[in-house]
């Protein structure tokens, strides 16, 4: 389970916080959403698990443990972060990719400890992405790329996943693949924390939205709950509606035009 | 893409020794390799002994020991910064050398100091760098992208300070610093192998320790950071230990430039991708580079030599420009 309790994050200590007092739980089993328009703090909340961000007060919880207690390998080793951008200037095998994700395990000189190997091809199997294990990364089309690094996030063996905006570039087909694999990931057990602004899928696929406005909660609870349209029209700062998807049974969001 | 196979191993390792043997063969004197394996055995004449184990074979012993240093520097400092145009003299190594060999010279220091001079100049512009980039940088966090900037500029000014001292020194000693600038393993001693060979080894040896920790680096900051590596620590010991070892080099044999930019370049057409098969595979390219490229500066125009950096240039630009065509 990931929670934050009480997270503020501040930048500049003069000027106003971009996080304020976030308080969230990602529970097992559950996939649980973070959305909100550009800026408002979702992806620092990744950056400040991450410990690139020092946190003003507050704490963040990795089955009740708090991050800042033990060490950055210790972390990676229970919570994975699959982040919104990646350096792909040199390309690797696909399996070593995956592999790279056992570095919270490996010793300072063995770079393989015994058992990666299943580890790997066991974290490729549950992305999907076993076919792929002989590739190398610069052949790999969007949606590969984005299982593939879920498959490397896996590979860490934790129960806790972060996955920060997976979909972004990605075609419907691939966001689906990506938002039923965050689905089934969550049915085996783990706990998914998922950053998007796909607010569709999400109200579709997530189990609980947390909605951030300006760095603070506005809104959290099922899809149904926070997927209101007066409350999306204000934090969005856009005209739109809120209707209900009769083919899948969900709240569906549809922007409108603005008059000018 | 190209996948590295053990026969790869075999051939580099076969071809390092070939140029090696070659190296302590050919020459101003030709030497025929029972005249070499006789030397070596102390079954050769004064004069042949003389030329094998106290002229060539240091000559050549240097020139790999330059090639591996400036091979795994470049293979680290590219995967740290994730820039296939980083080398080694990037961080002002060359420049900061250059000041203190340069100004050496000028101060009359016995040739036996320039080294040492040389290679504090380079620390002093490494530390320098790293230092304008942790000012520059928000809260202390070392940019990569600062740290590189830092670097050229550091090395600008270097080259300013260089134009002022030679500006008003006798003619000579420009020729001379000049030369330095331009690379050369030739008049060697086995003293300046032993130390760089040790020198060489404990960096091979620390960039090699923590080469998982540079391969995750390559994902970039954030996922690095991710996998539980402490990003800043693990960037600057990089950076630090791949500098350290150019300036070595630069100590012992002047400014060879290509070689730690071309010889990743080259490891990677091979297939090479984990960076402790890379720092392996580019000690041995780049072994093979600087003995070859010594190897043709002395045979080319017997008696002159060419000077060693624009050799090992002239056979890696045709190799990079192959690779650009590659990438496009």
């Amino acid at each position: 389970m990931i929670s934050y309790e009480n997270v503020t994050i501040a930048y500049d200590p003069d000027a106003a916080p971009v996080v304020n007092a976030v308080s969230l739980r990602a529970e097992r089993g559950a996939v649980t959403a973070i959305v909100g328009p550009n800026g408002s703090g979702k992806s620092t909340l990744v950056r400040a698990l991450l410990g690139r961000v020092p946190l003003a007060s507050g704490r963040i919880l990795i089955d009740n443990v708090d991050v800042t207690s033990i060490t950055r390998r210790d972390l990676a080793r229970r919570c994975a972060v699959v982040t919104q951008r990646e350096d792909t200037t040199f390309a690797r095998n696909v399996a070593e990719y995956i592999a790279l994700g056992r570095y919270p395990h490996s010793g300072s000189w063995s770079a393989a400890p015994a058992g990666d190997s299943e580890a790997v091809v066991s974290a490729a199997r549950r992305a999907g992405v076993e076919p792929l294990l002989g590739r190398v990364t610069d052949e790999l089309s969007g949606g590969e790329w984005q299982r593939v690094r879920v498959a490397r996030a896996l590979a860490q063996g934790g129960e806790a996943l972060v996955l920060d905006e997976p979909t972004s570039f990605l075609d419907v087909g691939h966001e689906m693949q990506i938002f039923q694999l965050a689905v089934s990931l969550a049915e085996s057990g783990a706990a998914i924390l998922l950053v998007s602004h796909q607010l569709n899928l999400v109200a579709r696929f997530a189990t609980s939205m947390i909605l951030l406005h300006k760095g603070s909660v506005v809104a959290t609870g099922t899809p149904d709950t926070v997927m209101r349209g007066e409350l999306l029209e204000r934090v969005y700062d856009w005209p739109l509606v809120v209707t209900r998807d009769p083919a899948v049974n969900a709240p569906m969001l549809v922007p409108l035009r603005r008059s000018t | 893409m190209i996948t590295h196979r053990t026969w790869h191993w075999w051939a580099g390792t076969l071809l390092f020794v070939a140029v090696c043997v070659l190296g302590v063969a050919l020459g101003t004197v030709r030497l025929s390799l029972a005249q070499v394996v006789g030397a070596l055995a102390n079954h050769a004449s004064p004069a042949v002994h003389a030329i094998v184990v106290t002229l060539r074979l240091p000559r050549v012993a240097l020139a790999a020991l330059v090639g591996m240093a400036l091979g795994t520097s470049g293979a680290t400092l590219q995967a740290t910064l994730r820039n296939p145009l980083a080398e080694p003299y990037l961080l002002g190594v060359s420049g900061g050398a250059a000041v203190g060999a340069v100004a050496a010279m000028m101060l009359g220091a016995s040739s036996a100091l320039w080294p040492l001079l040389a290679f504090t100049g380079a620390g002093v512009a490494v530390i320098l760098a790293i230092g304008v980039a942790r000012g520059a940088g928000r809260s202390g966090h070392t940019d990569v992208r600062v740290l590189l900037m830092a670097g050229v500029v550091v090395g600008a000014f270097a080259n300013a300070v260089i134009m002022i001292l030679l500006a008003n020194v006798p003619a000579n000693t420009v020729r001379g610093a000049l030369w330095w600038m331009m690379g050369s393993v030739a008049d060697t001693t086995w003293y300046t192998v032993v130390w760089l060979g040790v020198y060489v080894a404990a960096g091979i040896a620390y960039l090699a320790l923590y080469a998982p920790e540079i391969d995750v680096l390559t994902l970039g900051e954030e996922s690095a950071a991710g996998l539980g590596v402490d990003v800043r620590r693990a960037t600057r010991r990089a950076f630090l230990a791949s500098a350290l070892l150019a300036a070595a080099t630069v100590a012992a044999a002047g400014l060879i430039g290509f070689v730690g930019l071309v010889v990743p370049h080259m490891a990677r057409a091979f297939g090479l991708s984990r960076q402790r098969a890379m720092l392996a595979g580019c000690a041995i390219i780049g072994a093979i580079l600087v003995v070859a490229s010594d190897l043709l500066a002395r045979v080319v125009i017997p008696p002159s030599e060419l000077p060693l950096g624009a050799v090992t240039a002239v056979l890696g630009v045709p190799f990079f420009l192959i690779q650009l065509r590659r990438m496009r």
